[in-house]
């Protein structure tokens, strides 16, 4: 039986061997793999991309001290974006179910509708659950838009759902039982984050401070938006610095959220605030993009 | 020759719900007059007929030349111009005609050609693309492969970079990938790879699988099912029977919604320890499958279990300040506001002490864990904690019910208090979402208002409220309620739409009121004297109205005896409620009164006096319907 890194080991090899870049997870916090740059901003445009990784994923609301055996503040994501989508991208999926140590042909598989649309970011997809012997263990989606924006090459994105998935093929009722490396349990490596930052998340942090961090942080984020046009070298623009203060103002926006301090009022007129930044940091990547494929156009011509 | 067809459009999974009407569809495809057939499983939209003719008769196409005076010029130009010598051209009438002879085409050829456009133009409720941008073909989901033959010809044509050919694919694990058919072998070969094409064959197979292993039927299930598998087959799993002391409606939620499993009863209406999952393969022989779910499910109850627990540490009367955090509307606040109304409305619809903490309490539930995770369990949720929590029956049981009807099959609460908060809920909905202008229009209506105001109706009808209409509501939302009365009584109560309009022209008090005219006009509708009375009561209102006339009292004095003097007397003998029936029997003194009165005497006196008794007669027996609504067997269409 593979320990939880040796499952992790083996898809990042499965799609490495498929041509994938295997990035390390993203160090600003988000709520899901797709809201890293290497997902978000990396399917806009024209270019071909192929990138894995898993991703520690936050969700303060999700919290539970620990003390369910199936949910997480923190759930670890393993991320695969295919751009273009390949014609065989479910064969290669079911290959990688395969590759973990699934034998196919002693279980039930269904893929059931599921469509997926993040109003924060701007973006929705086609797609489905995938269902193994009951249990949804990968969210496939065919994106269709990001950021607003439309997109040229469709991408697959399929997230497995690391916890549950090993849960599954070692058998365990809990993820807490996870054999995470030989003789360590995922309790032992997890569980005080999840105690410490359920009792943050509900009880402790600074609410106050905490909106101020996000109109800090938000406050840099617009004044970048609002430099890009005027700036004279568009490649050296910080666009993914941008970014990264738009991520912080989702989590803080998900910080404050499981702490109780957004009213129904205001709630909806944060959303509009996150989004609007991610819209706008789409809108100038994808400018950025176009501008470097004209430069280089523009060099091969010359 | 007559050659067989058959088109196989190759996709990734489609969701199961659309699938029936895409079919029938492509059930409408004109394929030379043969018959066309067509099944579907999630991975393929499959169509055939035998049949068609390998090619399309010749024709002939007549085109119309200049007039025969415009001269020989103008003739030869014409014939020029259609590629034909000036002598084949012939004259009708007054003018040149051209006989084309049209050749038949290969049947193979035109369908290439609309093929692929016919396929596309499946209208589904949403799409996507997948091969480039937006401006690339949608389907959706996306097209693998596709096998389009007549006889053993492939018909050539391609959609979004793939090519028709005669390569299938079987079940994907339990069949080949690349399997050559022909439109005669096609359903043997896929058979023998894992597939039942004939979606009536796997309906039964899971019928008849479940019904074996006890399941309790449930007709929707098995039609997701149906179009969610390609090779069904069923187990039976077992759970952990301590799991039956959480609430049915919670296990039962879990193992339809979440886990598209069937219940398994004891006796009616006991749950028993077990559930049977529907499979998309063969079986399970090393008891894999079985245990893979029975996992799952023992998860889902640990985790509803949970959710019980931590949910009750904060009963529902802690949580009323809470749902100002929980989103009603965007502009009409939270649900803490929302529910300050509608204790104020229950109050005002005369709801006691009962109804109006049911209603404090009914949307408190949204803020539990259960109902988070379970949203379409809000309101049975509310019902069971408030019972738990030691809330009065009456208040459990109101909260429970309070969000029915659901749906216009679904019945009303079954108590008086249910009833009130159920109607103050909706009712409160209704006029907060019309007074800041979310008004359904077409199809368009994301708050389901059509839904609550037919809750509206169906409680107030069907519990007899005493509550009249303009009372509770105005304005545009009057007028939207009317339509859903008119929907109400004609739909789910089957009465005539010219009936519903004639009793909601003479008004509208309560709806009981309203309800009791129907069944009276209904009643009397067959009787042999109803009709024609009715038609002469549309008369008199034609009359009237073409005379602009606006009332007047009758002088019996200038009535004349006989006819005149007959009707007069007999309809003010009845009363103005009298049954129907005995209005009916008016019919021969009105009859005899249009075939000897002429009402437009020529003494401007005996006009007036007359138009004043019709009219007298008409506003007497209109409290009960507008009569002139109703539509006669002569007028049908």
């Amino acid at each position: 039986m593979d320990t939880f890194q040796e499952t992790i080991f083996k898809l990042k090899h499965y799609w490495s061997d498929r041509g994938a870049i295997i990035q390390e997870p993203y160090d600003v916090e988000v709520g899901a793999g797709t809201m890293c740059p290497e997902t978000f901003l990396r399917v806009l445009g024209p270019k071909p991309y192929r990138v894995a990784y898993v991703q520690p994923s936050r969700r303060p609301a999700d919290g539970r001290y620990g003390e369910n055996p199936n949910r997480l503040y923190k759930h670890q994501q393993l991320q695969v974006i295919l751009k273009p989508t390949p014609d065989d991208i479910i064969d290669q999926y079911l290959g990688s179910l395969e590759a973990i140590g699934i034998d196919l042909s002693k279980h039930d598989l269904k893929l059931e509708e599921d469509n997926w649309e993040s109003p924060t970011l701007g973006a929705w997809g086609i797609g489905w659950q995938v269902m193994l012997d009951g249990m949804e263990v990968t969210q496939f989606t065919y994106f269709q838009q990001c950021g607003g924006i439309d997109l040229e090459l469709v991408p697959a994105e399929i997230t497995y759902g690391l916890e549950r998935l090993v849960a599954f093929l070692q058998g365990v009722e809990s993820v807490y039982d996870i054999e995470w490396a030989k003789g360590v349990k995922y309790s032992e490596v997890r569980l005080a984050d999840e105690v410490q930052f359920s009792v943050y998340n509900f009880e402790t942090a600074n609410v106050d401070r905490l909106w101020r961090l996000l109109g800090e942080y938000e406050a840099e984020a617009k004044d970048l938006l609002a430099k890009y046009a005027d700036a004279e070298n568009k490649q050296r623009f910080p666009v993914l610095a941008t970014y990264d203060n738009v991520l912080k103002c989702s989590h803080l926006f998900n910080l404050l959220d499981a702490r109780g301090a957004i009213s129904v009022t205001e709630r909806v007129g944060v959303i509009k605030r996150v989004r609007d930044l991610a819209v706008g940091t789409a809108k100038i990547w994808n400018d950025q993009q176009t501008a470097s494929l004209d430069k280089n156009q523009a060099e091969v011509s010359a | 020759m007559s050659l067989d067809f058959l088109l196989e459009i190759g996709t990734e999974e489609i969701p199961h719900w659309m699938i029936p009407s895409a079919l029938d569809q492509l059930s409408k495809l004109d394929l030379f007059g043969a018959k066309v057939n067509v099944d579907a499983t999630p991975r393929r939209l499959v169509v055939w007929a035998a049949g068609l003719p390998e090619r399309t008769p010749d024709s002939e196409q007549v085109v119309k030349g200049p007039p025969v005076t415009s001269g020989d010029k103008a003739a030869e130009g014409f014939a020029k111009k259609q590629g034909a010598d000036v002598s084949t051209l012939r004259k009708a009438g007054n003018y040149y005609e051209l006989v084309k002879r049209v050749e038949g085409r290969a049947v193979c050829d035109i369908l290439a050609e609309t093929l692929p456009a016919a396929i596309l133009g499946i209208q589904w409720p949403k799409t996507m693309f997948w091969t480039g941008g937006k401006n690339s073909p949608r389907f959706i989901r996306p097209i693998r492969w596709m096998v389009a033959m007549l006889g053993d010809q492939v018909i050539p044509f391609e959609i979004a970079g793939v090519k028709t050919g005669n390569l299938t694919r079987g079940h994907r694990r339990m069949g080949q990938p690349t399997i050559s058919v022909t439109p005669h072998n096609f359903e043997a070969e896929l058979r023998k790879n894992g597939v039942i094409l004939s979606s009536n064959e796997r309906r039964e197979k899971i019928a008849a699988d479940i019904t074996a292993l006890g399941a309790k039927p449930d007709a929707e299930l098995l039609e997701t099912l149906t179009f969610i598998t390609e090779l069904p087959s069923a187990i039976r799993g077992d759970f952990n029977p301590d799991y039956l002391a959480l609430p049915a409606e919670v296990l039962t939620e879990v193992m339809r919604y979440h886990q598209k499993y069937f219940a398994v009863e004891s006796a009616p209406g006991k749950l028993a320890p077990h559930f049977v999952a529907v499979l998309n393969t063969s079986g399970d022989p090393d008891g894999l499958v079985k245990q893979g779910n029975e996992r799952v499910l023992r998860a889902r109850f640990n985790d509803a279990r949970f959710f019980w627990d931590v949910d009750q540490a904060h009963p529902l009367g802690d949580r009323v300040e809470d749902l100002a955090k929980v989103t009603f509307q965007a502009k009409l606040g939270s649900y803490k506001e929302k529910t300050d109304r509608t204790v104020a409305l229950v109050k005002e619809l005369g709801g006691d002490a009962h109804a109006q903490r049911a209603a404090l309490l009914a949307k408190c539930d949204l803020t539990t864990e259960m109902v988070k995770e379970f949203t379409d369990l809000q309101g049975v949720i509310g019902g069971l904690y408030a019972r738990a929590q030691g809330e009065h029956e009456e208040v459990a049981k109101a909260i429970y019910e309070h969000y029915q009807p659901l749906s216009m099959d679904d019945t009303i609460p079954s108590t008086r208090t249910g009833q009130i908060v159920a109607l103050a809920d909706k009712l409160d909905t209704l006029r907060g979402c019309f007074n800041v202008g979310l008004i359904p229009s077409g199809s368009k209506d994301p708050f389901a208002l059509r839904r609550a105001a037919q809750g509206v109706v169906k409680i107030l009808v069907e519990a007899k409220f005493d509550l009249k209409l303009d009372a509770l509501t105005s304005g545009a939302l009057y007028d939207f309620m009317l339509e859903r009365i008119q929907h109400y009584f004609r739909e789910v109560r089957g009465y005539k739409y010219d009936e519903v309009n004639a009793v909601l022209k003479a008004g509208v008090t309560t709806l009981a009121d309203v309800e009791a005219r129907l069944a009276a006009v209904a009643r009397v509708r067959p009787t042999p004297n109803f009709e024609p009375l009715a038609a002469s009561f549309k008369r008199i209102n034609n009359i009237l109205k073409q005379a602009n006339f606006s009332g007047g009292t009758v002088d019996a004095k200038l009535l004349e005896a006989g006819p005149e003097q007959d009707l007069y007397a007999a309809y003010r003998a009845l009363a103005e409620d009298a049954p129907l029936e005995q209005v009916a029997n008016l019919r021969p003194q009105v009859d005899q009164y249009f075939d000897d009165i002429m009402v437009n005497a020529p003494d401007e006196k005996v006009r007036f006096n007359r138009l004043s008794m019709l009219s007298d007669m008409l506003r007497k027996f209109s409290t009960i319907a507008d009569f002139s609504e109703i539509v006669t067997s002569g007028e049908q269409k």
